[in-house]
């Protein structure tokens, strides 16, 4: 599964490499769900959180065997966050990995969001896609409390201000 | 002597490859079989088979349908599964909902696709197929329309492990 939205390198990288592909573009999908009005407030709507669960989410527990969410978690809030993570958790099989970046400058209004293309085993094209308010600044504390159901939780520091969270289901 | 100029004998072999439009205002609903290469710019809601042609969805076009066709090419909406012996190209600005089963795919910058993509490797023993695309299927050949555009140009930058 991957939420960055279709790209070529990645599609290709991935396909290449013998797996069925998943493709969407999450943060997309949040827009059109909650981006009538405040952007945060609308994920506090249980029927839009629904709509957006059961258009975004919408698969069998343990269908895939991995899932690159990238960025998009820090742009949801709350109980909505709480639900993703838990659907996401639900729909990787056992033994499977996940990986999100979460940024690590705290006092910032807006953070810049990609488009993740990955290239090949060493690369990773990071292509500008604007900037964007994060629901909360992320600390390990919160991000090892987020992904408490997983069975592991791996933290690495990259650069542009990136942390890499690697989890295992 | 007749006055209407000399016409080429126009043939009405059923093989010949020709290309059908389907206009702007057209809407069709229900199922679609060509025995040649189709163009839709309306509105098409149904199945669509082709096996041995290409489908062009145009930039008008609207098409909620299943799809089995030798090539596809999306530049308007398509909600449906699609299945191509060959490949399917998403252009910029298309929207392509559903799920592909497909030898090649090529995605180009500003496309949207949701759904799962299952490449199914074309047989060797097609020439034309193996002389246009030398590297693994999912690739983009050389002459791709995927290029980077401003958007990749401008700021990107490498996480290298």
């Amino acid at each position: 599964m991957d939420l960055a939205g279709a790209n070529q390198s990645t599609m290709a990288f991935l396909t290449n490499l013998g797996h069925r592909v998943y493709s969407d573009d999450f943060l997309l999908q949040m827009d059109r769900c909650f981006g009538d009005g405040d952007f945060y407030e609308n994920q506090s709507d249980p029927q839009k959180m629904a709509q957006f669960l059961s258009s975004a989410l919408d698969y069998p527990d343990q269908h895939f065997d991995g899932a690159l969410v990238w960025d998009s978690l820090e742009f949801l809030s709350g109980p909505l966050l709480e639900s993703v993570v838990g659907r996401l958790s639900n729909m990787l099989r056992p033994g499977s990995y996940m990986l999100a970046l979460f940024h690590n400058e705290e006092r910032v209004e807006t953070i810049p969001t990609y488009s993740y293309r990955i290239q090949d085993r060493k690369t990773m094209l990071l292509a500008p896609r604007g900037r964007r308010r994060p629901a909360q600044f992320f600390n390990n504390r919160s991000l090892e409390k987020l992904f408490q159901d997983f069975e592991s939780v791996k933290f690495f520091l990259t650069r542009d201000h990136l942390r890499e969270v690697i989890v295992r289901r | 002597m007749s006055s209407i100029p000399n016409r080429p004998t126009e043939s009405f072999d059923a093989t010949r490859t020709g290309n059908a439009v389907l206009g702007k205002s057209v809407v069709v609903k229900g199922q679609i079989l060509s025995r040649e290469d189709l163009t839709i710019d309306g509105e098409v809601e149904g199945t669509i088979e082709m096996q041995e042609h290409r489908l062009t969805i145009g930039q008008n076009g609207k098409v909620r349908a299943s799809v089995k066709a030798r090539e596809v090419i999306v530049l308007g909406t398509l909600h449906g599964n699609v299945e191509t012996g060959d490949r399917i190209d998403i252009r910029k600005e298309a929207k392509l909902v559903g799920d592909i089963r497909t030898a090649r795919i090529v995605i180009e910058d500003g496309a949207y696709f949701k759904g799962n993509v299952d490449i199914v490797r074309a047989e060797l023993a097609k020439p034309s197929a193996a002389a246009s695309a030398p590297k693994p299927s999912a690739a983009p050949p050389a002459n791709s329309p995927v290029s980077a555009g401003p958007a990749m140009a401008a700021g990107v930058g490498e996480v290298k492990r």
